[in-house]
């Protein structure tokens, strides 16, 4: 494969690195070769910051299932920190 | 037993537009003349297996080149250089081409070169050297293995990458050697297809061999995709198709 699906977004918050922490600028998600996964693809993603220099990041290598099931993971996560930020937003 | 030896350094040539840029080069010792290489890195970067391809070919008596595209991302460890320019959209068509025409520049300055130089390129690498070999009239033979996106949608275009290679066969100025799997899903047989008629309609001179069994970078023999009986078939055309247009 020599893909073209790669999706990049704004992150804000922090990864850790070789380096220790660091502030993030940006996540992105692709799926193609994988550099240690033993896998023809995978998807990975890595949280970097494009200030700095190519050290600044945190990646993973994953199965399709395995990130299927992260997203999942991460949309009902999401869905109940909604419901937090809506009780916190109305006081109760 | 003869002796045998080479010598194989970092060095710092003038990529696009004049900018420096790190590459690899590896050559016999001796005099030579040698025949020259450029080989032009795969997306996963300016990596150890480029490395050792670059040291290969000067085991085969070439002078070859390996110049490092993801220079201007900075230094680090290649799968963290990759990463930071995938993160920034790819490296442009038009920086490419001038950074491997600064790499066949700096090989054609050498006192030790034939006065040949072919292009070799996996991957990513394997669309800019046909990319390369249709814009430039420097170089004597080309290597595409397992391009992906010679065949491009207009939603896959970008400011980086504006047109499809397969725009440019008209203009191939040297013959071309692909070597493609027929489980690879890019390019897909059918794009591969559609890459062999444009060189058949324009009447270019190439060679195309599919594998069976084989998908993509089956070369890579710390990778899933090896395919050992492929490749090293793969290996000798590669090598037949350079002795041919380089050597002689």
């Amino acid at each position: 494969m020599c893909t073209s699906i790669v999706e990049i977004v704004k992150a804000e918050g922090s990864g850790k690195g070789d380096g220790g922490w660091f502030d993030l600028t940006t996540a992105v998600v692709s799926y193609d070769h994988p550099h240690h996964a033993l896998l023809q693809e995978a998807i990975a993603i890595d949280f970097v910051n494009s200030a700095l220099g190519p050290g600044a990041r945190v990646a993973v290598e994953i199965t399709l299932q395995s990130a299927k099931e992260l997203s999942a993971a991460l949309s009902r996560a999401i869905a109940a920190a909604d419901v937090v930020e809506s009780a916190r937003l109305r006081g109760t | 037993m003869a002796y045998e030896g080479m010598i194989a350094e970092t060095i710092s040539i003038n990529g696009n537009k004049g900018e420096p840029i790190s590459a690899y080069v590896a050559r016999p010792l001796g005099g030579g003349p040698f025949p020259g290489v450029v080989l032009i890195h795969h997306a996963p970067g300016w990596d150890e297996w480029y490395r050792e391809t670059t040291r290969k070919f000067a085991h085969h008596g070439y002078a070859a080149i390996s110049h490092n595209l993801y220079h201007r991302a900075g230094e680090g460890k290649s799968d963290d250089v990759a990463a930071k320019v995938r993160a920034e959209g790819g490296v442009p068509d038009a920086q490419v081409i001038g950074d491997t025409e600064g790499a066949v520049a700096w090989l054609r300055a050498q006192p030790y070169l034939n006065g040949k130089v072919g292009v070799m390129g996996t991957c990513s690498g394997g669309r800019q050297t046909f990319l390369f070999a249709c814009q430039s009239k420097s170089i004597d033979a080309a290597i595409e293995l397992w391009g992906g996106r010679v065949v491009m949608s207009k939603e896959e275009l970008t400011p980086k990458q504006p047109t499809a290679p397969i725009e440019f066969t008209k203009n191939l100025s040297c013959p071309l050697l692909g070597l493609f799997g027929n489980e690879d899903a890019a390019p897909t047989p059918e794009q591969v297809n559609q890459h062999e008629a444009e060189l058949k309609k324009h009447g270019k001179q190439y060679e195309f061999h599919r594998y069976d069994g084989a998908g993509h970078g089956f070369f890579y023999y710390d990778r899933p995709m090896y395919r050992i009986e492929q490749a090293l078939d793969g290996w000798k055309k590669v090598f037949a198709f350079f002795e041919k247009h380089l050597k002689k």
